[in-house]
């Protein structure tokens, strides 16, 4: 019976069934084709995305300085010749003009005040402020030369890394000829040197491109995180726990449940409203405040930081509470000794993705005057700061050319940390599903 | 009108062994989930220092009335005791009664071993830390290494107490909770099918474990194996349905069952 049915497969149907099988293998590889090219797809938005970033905002973790030697004579200064000057003095003494004086030193060829203009103009107009730091710091300096590493403008920055050209016609560039002629000079002198941009990473804000930095928005990120994170952690993972371990199912569970996932799907912009109805106008916190913008976040995060925890107490397998009650834990112990520990990945990943997300929040922050421009780094939760993507808003909005870099070189910078953050979260995350 | 019977039955099997004392007594114990009933009237006597094995199929309430004894039902939202189950003449039920105090003096192994993801020296040592059973680390240590021996581990994991319980093989791993059971010093030891997740020869370890234990503890083992009931136990339970319908000595339920319903499960007719 069973050979005489396969002899009859052998013999009359194989070209059917092989039709068949053709096919299905070809509609098996199409599946995979239209899988393999939707990731093609979603690989290359990401390349372009994070390339085009890269490609425009790398050239701003570095910049130019001009290498002078400058004498602090003072006269030249304005100061008087006593040996004694008093720091008020020192204070406004006027090193622009000491600044100015060496370059007229290296160009004795430039007459006429407009021309004199265009050669102080290649320098940034905060390199006076340089050397008043370092007299200030050391009033001894006086009457010696010292050598400095002073900004340039942004428009000369930008010439020294190839962002305009010689050959665009003169009148369309803000630099002129004469001005880019100076420029090679100094660089075939060895006067210009190429250097790793600290002050981007350390520097206040500034409406000077050459010196705007990110230090202060980074610091207004970091205390608004903490802030973020020291309140929506711990009522997060407390409610979390009660909900899941402790409060009887029923309605009113229900409803709060309900309730927080709600609230993860509100708009951001709508705390940020909130923020400013009840922390502002009622409770009258300091605006443009790290405590006011953690506030806001913490909000906006608690209900992500529920939802991740909660999943990851259900996930603690049921056999180890047994366990744990059998020998005599009470509940609390069952909970603080075996469940929280092992669920405590799971809540990290839920609680980083959770600040990640707050990290990179700009229209809630928008709301309650974190927008404004601060140039001082925050020196706590009190002081007016901005964050990251607000700086970035802020930077993108400004009219100078050299500011695009600025705003390519911050979204590196957030976007660093956001993978970093996401890398966590993932090793975390895998971390926790090996334990048991 | 049945469970009159068994109760009577119950009593009379007691009268064979040189006077065995009833540790846990249990009489009309009922027992909801909800509104399903899923024991009913149960009257039942679990001796001191034999093994007692509860048999029938499944679903009829074994593991539920198992869970009593200890009040691990109590985690349940829906589970509903009615009636009484008595532990050396105390009410177990009793609002008074300490949970975790009970929990302590009644130990309990599950079907699946269940250590938890900590080293095997941890998985001992927590229920005498969280009872402050013992004083400074030495007497803590030496608890252990008692445990472990009395559960049979010993010889296998002395060179690796640092290493995770997970770690073990199966046998190993329920061993280990045995062990851990044992560590907080408890009068009966409650076993919710502990081999159904073991081969036959780490079976087999256990079932001798079981034996020697016998000694110390009272024993009341859930079992799905009728060969393994009437190897390790002395009296038998029969459940069905949610009814208790037979107990007695195990050589009389096995040879000679009163109720037809024990005869045919006992012989294979259902379950
Ligand atoms: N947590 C629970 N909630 C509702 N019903 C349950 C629960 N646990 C057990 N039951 C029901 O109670 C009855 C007895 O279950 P159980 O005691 O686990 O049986 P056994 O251990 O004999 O297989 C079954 O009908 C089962 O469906
Ligand atoms: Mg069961």
């Amino acid at each position: 019976m069973n050979s005489g049915d396969s002899a009859a497969h052998a013999g009359g149907a194989p070209a059917e069934e092989s039709k068949i099988l053709r096919r299905r293998h070809r509609a098996d590889r199409r599946f995979r084709l239209y899988g393999l090219s939707a990731v093609a797809i979603a690989l290359l938005a990401l390349v372009g995305l994070l390339g085009g970033i890269g490609w425009n905002g790398i050239s701003a973790f570095h910049h130019h300085q001009l290498l002078l030697d400058v004498e602090l004579d003072r006269a030249v200064l304005g100061l008087p010749a006593a040996p004694d000057v008093d720091e008020s003095a020192l204070r406004t003494a006027n090193y622009t003009a000491a600044i100015r004086e060496r370059l007229r030193e290296l160009h004795p060829e430039v007459s006429g005040r407009k021309q004199k203009r265009s050669l102080y103009a290649l320098v940034s107009s905060i390199a006076g402020f340089e050397l008043q730091r370092l007299v200030l710091a050391d009033p001894g300096l006086l009457e010696t030369s010292v050598s400095l590493a002073l900004p340039l403008s942004d428009e000369a920055g930008r010439y020294l890394k190839g962002d305009i050209s010689r050959d665009s016609e003169e009148s369309r560039r803000k630099l002129k000829d004469d001005q880019l002629d100076w420029l090679d000079a100094w660089a075939a002198q060895g006067l210009i040197e190429r250097r790793f941009h600290t002050r981007f990473f350390t520097g206040g804000d500034s409406r000077e491109p050459e010196v705007a930095g990110l230090g202060g928005a980074l610091l207004g990120s970091l205390w608004t995180l903490l802030v973020t994170l020291a309140l929506s952690f711990p009522i997060g993972v407390a409610a979390a726990v009660h909900l899941e371990e402790f409060a009887p199912r029923g309605r009113v569970t229900d409803f709060l449940e309900v309730n927080i996932n709600n609230l993860a799907a509100v708009p951001s912009i709508v705390y940020g409203l909130l923020g400013l109805a009840v922390f502002l106008n009622f409770m009258a916190l300091p605006r443009s405040a790290p405590v006011v913008g953690g506030l806001v976040l913490a909000l906006m995060t608690m209900p992500t930081i529920i939802i991740a925890a909660r999943a990851a107490l259900r996930a603690v397998p049921p056999s180890i509470r047994e366990a744990a009650l059998g020998v005599g834990a009470s509940p609390p112990q069952v909970v603080a000794h075996h469940v929280l520990p092992l669920a405590l990945p799971g809540i990290l990943t839920g609680t980083i993705i959770g600040m990640a997300r707050a990290l990179g929040e700009t229209a809630p922050l928008l709301m309650i005057g974190m927008v404004a421009f601060i140039a001082d780094p925050p020196t706590g939760p009190l002081a007016p700061s901005t964050v990251l993507p607000v700086q970035i808003y802020l930077w993108a909005e400004s009219p100078e050319r050299a500011f695009q870099e600025l705003t390519f070189g911050a979204i590196l910078v957030l976007v660093g940390f956001l993978l970093l953050m996401n890398a966590i979260a993932i090793v975390l995350r895998n971390r926790s599903e090996q334990s048991w | 009108m049945a469970q009159q019977g068994t109760a009577a039955g119950t009593r009379a099997g007691a009268g064979h062994a040189p006077v065995p004392r009833a540790k846990v007594l249990s009489r009309e114990l009922s027992v909801f989930y909800g509104e399903k009933q899923a024991l009913f009237d149960i009257a039942l006597d679990i001796n001191a220092n034999q093994v007692t094995s509860l048999i029938g199929p499944s679903g009829c309430g074994k593991s539920t009335f198992l869970r009593c004894i200890n009040r691990m039902n109590d985690v349940i939202d829906t589970c509903r005791v009615t009636g009484s189950i008595r532990l050396d003449g105390h009410e177990v039920y009793d609002p008074m009664v300490d949970v975790v105090s009970l929990r302590r003096r009644v130990g309990m192994v599950f079907q699946k071993p269940n250590p938890f993801p900590k080293s095997i020296f941890e998985n001992v040592a927590y229920g005498p830390k969280i009872h402050g059973l013992t004083k400074g680390r030495g007497e803590l240590e030496e608890l252990v290494v008692s445990s472990l021996v009395r559960a049979g581990l010993f010889e296998e994991v002395k060179d690796r107490l640092q290493e995770p319980g997970t770690s073990l093989s199966g046998g190993q791993q329920q061993r280990l909770c045995i062990a851990r059971a044992i560590a907080v010093g408890p009068e009966v030891i409650l076993m919710d099918e502990p081999c159904s997740a073991l081969d036959p020869i780490a079976t087999a370890r256990i079932e001798e474990l079981i034996d020697e234990l016998r000694q110390t503890y009272t024993i009341v083992v859930v079992t799905h194996s009728m060969q393994q009931a009437a190897r390790i136990s002395q009296r038998t339970a029969f459940f069905h349905l949610g009814v208790l319908v037979e107990a007695g000595d195990t050589s009389k339920i096995f040879t000679n069952p009163e109720d037809g319903r024990t005869q045919d499960y006992i012989t294979g007719r259902f379950g």
